[in-house]
């Protein structure tokens, strides 16, 4: 996963890159479902693999980003990228050792069932849920009004 | 299982997430690191909701899957405008500031 | 009052009375008569001389009158008891520890003067009257006229030397003023100015000695009087003590002296006073030989327990005063032998009678000099009033001997009968008053043991007959010439002699009344005071008759001041008061008084004890011999010059060489005039005047420029440094600055969304280090 997570950011070839997210996103997925969260697992390969991805991939040939390999996509903050993403490594390496240190995982057998989540969303979340509908909206409304053709 | 080695991984993806933004001229490419970076919180969160033994956890992770997907949407449909109007999606080349 | 011992005697007061107690009205009234001249003169029916006649007028009564109350006072004390002088004093102001007062000081010696200066002034003013008649500043003649008897009074009776030196100073201004009353006529300014200022350097002499004497003195008299130093009664005192540091008082002696040398026309400083008879003849006949001339003898006189000390009279030597009179009357009498101008040969004359003043003080002849002031201002005063009264009437305002007189004697009977008395008086002829004082002095400067300086007094009383003879030769007898001849023409100006202008020609404003031209007797205006004077100067001399025994030596009895101790001297002996003197031995004290010779034992002198020369007729007789063979001789050769023209002695001085040089050494009046004039004054006035000059344009200029200079180049380079590079550079840097951080930070804000997103997550990394740093 990290691998490719590496991958995505380094590879020059866009197509590649979204292909590699796309790894990235299902070993995310894995993830989810070791840590007992079912429906967050299935949610994420179904809307973010499904549908982002397959955004990306329009949205690239949209554009016409060329096909197959092509000049270097970096730019030239790429050596500053580097220290700052090691040095908040560090930083956060060095936080989450110090707070958490061998602390294991409750073990549990049980899942996170739906229902429970869905107890979560339409009772206490119920407002960011109606927010998350505006927010949705907005954003179905004005990707049609960016890319129509005017 | 330890703790740290989801919050570790979520922490290596986000670090990786942020070279991506910051490295890459690519629109597009620069909104796929952003999306790393939100999975690697969506690890985080599951994580300590498990650890916490609550749902919390969950559905904030529900909802960052369902704005992260509406985001995308929003930001192609600008970068498809931008691509329109200068014929290039490259940010670098999008500055008309003067210096 | 103390009874002390056995030989104590309680001795009777002594008389007073109104006249003596507020004989300070006497300078009073004539001040007051001056502002009330200056104010309001001008619109009285005779121009405010009749405030001045009439105040003069009032003086002497009061004068008079404190005259015969201080006789009577004399005449009430005992043998050997000292008549205290009257004196009243108020403090006038203090400044710094010094008490100024004013007040009186009546004596014999006061009230003497006082009389004659009264008597004299309005002798003058009334005189005046006729004399100024239409003339241009008739008002302000009389004010300064009253000024200056107001102030010549205040003298006489001061009590303090403050007063002293104020009626001095004074009188040195109204001599000023009234030489220079005729100023449109340059020469007669300078006549004033040169009198003005030789005065004046004497007058230096008078400020360091009064200092001298108040620094030295004030102490003793404070303690054992009860007066300051200023005051003239305990100077005197203190002189006779024994107490005075013997330098201080010599100096202070000399300091006053020369002050007397100024005043009193003394070689060497006596040039003023021939040139100041280019003032009015009354000037000249109140001022310049009665009155002010004589106050440097009235202060040896009043002070002359000072002089006694200081300057060691009856000492063995010849002293310094006796040796400048005695240069005095010889030098003087031989100027008056080469002067055309009769006013000048009394001037020299009056120079010369003042010498025989000094120097019978300077020998211990303190009463025959007092007297010979009294009997001197008479005939003087006579003999120049006669002058004025031949220029009014006959000569046309001229005074020239030579060319506008001769052969009065016959159209002016009075004036020259009272001319004829007065000249015999200053001769020294038995029985006319000089003889008594004049002959005194000198018998006395024999007897005191100086004859060189007697023989001086001797040859002095032969050239003073000499001279005169030759004056009144010249006026009264031979052939009349020039105006009195007749020949009137209003433009017969004299041409004036090299140095001054007598002629009292000013523009024919004061013309006789006798409108009818040719000489005559003048009016009664002026022929009565000189017949008053004249018979004054006949018979004055018999108050002081020595040659006829004790009896008739009134003015010694009056005046002169009795050297006795007084014991308890703080009390002056008022009205009312008895007075204690504790006497050793009261009838041996006449002539072993302690005072003048030693410290006395207790009390106090404040006089000291003088010797009087005994008169012998073959001493006087002597001298009437010398006398009458200068009239002689003088007539004669002036006969035969003048008038037969002998032709021996016509242009002798021209043919013969030494006697030329003689002549023309006198006529230009030993070059002394040239010597103050040209050299001293010249070399000292020159220097200083092109020194100043030089200070002046280089070095206060210099100053002045530099510091302009200075300033411009200072502003030039705080333009150029400060206000370009500095000021300048901070505006233009500042603005720079701002510019350049603005270039710096421009980078920052480049559109460039990668480079914001890089700055953002720097920024974010390093927040997340210090944040782990910070809790770790």
């Amino acid at each position: 996963m990290i691998i490719a997570a590496l991958r995505v950011v380094t590879t020059n070839n866009v197509v590649h890159a979204a292909l590699w997210l796309v790894v990235v996103l299902a070993g995310a997925a894995a993830q989810y479902i070791l840590l007992a969260a079912e429906f967050v697992a299935v949610t994420q390969v179904l809307v973010y693999i499904g549908a982002v991805m397959v955004l990306f991939l329009f949205g690239t040939m949209l554009t016409r980003a060329r096909i197959g390999t092509e000049s270097d996509l970096n730019n030239s903050y790429k050596k500053l990228g580097i220290p700052v993403a090691l040095v908040m490594l560090v930083a956060m390496g060095v936080a989450l050792l110090g707070s958490f240190g061998d602390e294991k995982l409750p073990q549990t057998d049980t899942v996170v069932s739906t229902q429970e989540i869905s107890d979560q969303i339409f009772g206490p979340y119920l407002l960011p849920f109606w927010a998350l509908s505006f927010v949705l909206l907005a954003a179905v409304v004005g990707a049609i009004v960016l890319a129509r053709k005017d | 299982m330890f703790v740290n080695q989801f919050l570790f991984l979520a922490a290596v993806l986000f670090c990786i997430g942020v070279y991506g933004v910051v490295a890459r001229k690519n629109a597009v490419l620069m909104l796929m690191s952003i999306e790393l970076i939100l999975n690697s919180v969506n690890i985080n969160l599951l994580t300590f909701a498990l650890r916490n033994g609550s749902t919390d956890g969950h559905t904030f992770a529900l909802y960052i899957i369902a704005v992260a997907a509406a985001e995308v949407g929003v930001g192609l449909g600008l970068v498809l405008l931008v691509y329109r109007n200068k014929k290039t999606i490259s940010v670098d080349d999008l500055s008309e500031m003067r210096g | 009052m103390n009874l002390v011992a056995s030989e104590s005697e309680v001795l009777a007061p002594l008389a007073s009375g109104w006249f003596l107690e507020h004989a300070w009205l006497v300078p009073v009234v004539p001040a007051i008569a001056f502002a009330l001249i200056i104010l309001i003169g001008k619109r009285l029916p005779m121009k405010g001389s009749e405030l001045g006649v009439l105040s003069m007028f009032s003086s002497l009564v009061l004068s008079v009158g404190a005259g015969y109350q201080w006789i009577q006072r004399t005449n009430s004390a005992a043998e050997e008891q000292f008549v205290e002088p009257v004196i009243k004093s108020w403090s006038w102001w203090r400044s710094g520890g010094f008490d100024f007062g004013i007040g009186q000081h009546i004596d014999g010696l006061s009230v003497l003067v006082l009389i004659v200066v009264a008597f004299i002034s309005t002798l003058v003013q009334i005189y005046s009257l006729e004399y100024l008649r239409g003339d241009r500043r008739y008002t302000h003649f009389f004010a300064a006229l009253t000024l200056f008897s107001g102030g010549m009074l205040a003298m006489v009776l001061a009590d303090n030397m403050m007063l002293f030196l104020l009626g001095w100073e004074i009188m040195g201004l109204c001599s000023f003023m009234l030489i220079g009353h005729w100023w449109e006529d340059d020469a007669n300014a300078r006549a004033a100015l040169k009198a003005f200022f030789t005065v004046r350097t004497g007058d230096a002499g008078l400020l360091v000695g009064i200092a001298i004497l108040y620094f030295s003195a004030n102490d003793w008299t404070q303690e054992n009087l009860g007066v300051s130093g200023f005051s003239i009664r305990g100077i005197s005192a203190w002189a006779l003590s024994g107490e005075p540091n013997s330098t201080a008082i010599t100096i202070a002696a000399i300091a006053l002296f020369i002050a007397c040398i100024g005043k009193s026309g003394q070689f060497p400083l006596h040039t003023w006073l021939p040139d100041a008879m280019a003032g009015p003849t009354p000037v000249s006949s109140l001022l310049h030989s009665s009155t002010m001339v004589v106050a440097g003898v009235y202060l040896v006189a009043r002070l002359y327990p000072v002089f006694f000390v200081g300057l060691d009279i009856l000492g063995s030597g010849g002293n310094l005063i006796m040796i400048i009179g005695a240069i005095t009357i010889v030098i003087s009498a031989a100027l008056a032998f080469v002067q055309n101008d009769i006013k000048r040969v009394l001037a020299y004359s009056t120079v010369s009678q003042l010498g025989y003043m000094m120097l019978g003080l300077g020998a211990g002849a303190w009463l025959p000099a007092v007297f010979h002031i009294f009997t001197h201002a008479f005939f003087k005063a006579c003999l120049f009033l006669g002058a004025g009264s031949i220029s009014h009437s006959a000569s046309h305002h001229s005074f020239d001997m030579k060319r506008d007189m001769g052969g009065l004697r016959k159209v002016m009977p009075i004036t020259f009968v009272t001319w004829i008395i007065s000249t015999l008086a200053l001769c020294g002829v038995f029985p006319f008053s000089g003889f008594f004082s004049k002959d005194e002095i000198i018998d006395n400067v024999g007897n005191n043991g100086y004859n060189t300086f007697m023989i001086v007094g001797l040859v002095g009383a032969f050239m003073t007959a000499a001279y005169m003879t030759r004056a009144t030769y010249l006026t009264f007898f031979g052939e009349p010439r020039g105006a009195s001849a007749g020949e009137n023409s209003h433009d017969s100006h004299d041409p004036h002699d090299a140095h001054a202008t007598v002629s009292a020609h000013d523009s024919h404003d004061a013309h006789d009344s006798g409108a009818t031209h040719g000489p005559h007797e003048s009016g009664l205006l002026i022929t009565i005071p000189l017949m008053i004077l004249s018979v004054l100067a006949l018979g004055s001399g018999f108050l002081n008759a020595t040659p006829f025994g004790e009896n008739w030596e009134r003015m010694k009895l009056w005046v002169e001041p009795r050297a006795v101790e007084v014991i308890d001297a703080k009390h002056s002996g008022g009205p009312g008061e008895s007075l204690v003197i504790n006497l050793p031995n009261a009838e041996e004290s006449h002539s072993k008084s302690v005072c003048g010779s030693a410290t006395p034992a207790d009390g106090v002198c404040f006089a000291p004890q003088l010797q009087h020369a005994k008169f012998k007729w073959s001493k006087a007789m002597m001298s009437m011999v010398i006398v009458f063979l200068g009239m002689a001789l003088s007539w004669i050769l002036s006969s035969r010059l003048f008038t037969k023209r002998d032709p021996r002695l016509v242009g002798l001085t021209q043919r013969v060489k030494v006697l030329g040089l003689g002549h023309k050494f006198l006529v230009n009046k030993y070059y002394l005039d040239v010597l103050y004039e040209k050299i001293i004054v010249r070399s000292i006035a020159y220097p200083i005047a092109n020194a100043a000059y030089w200070f002046n344009q280089n070095i206060l200029d210099g100053i002045l420029h530099g510091f302009a200079n200075s300033t411009r180049k200072l502003s030039g380079w705080v333009y150029q440094n400060i206000d370009q590079r500095v000021v300048d550079a901070t505006v233009n840097n500042s603005a720079t600055f701002t510019k350049s951080v603005g270039t710096a930070a421009q980078p920052t804000q480049s559109g460039k969304v990668s480079q914001y997103g890089a700055l953002l997550f720097s920024a974010a990394a390093i927040g997340a280090l210090v944040l782990v740093i910070i809790n770790t």
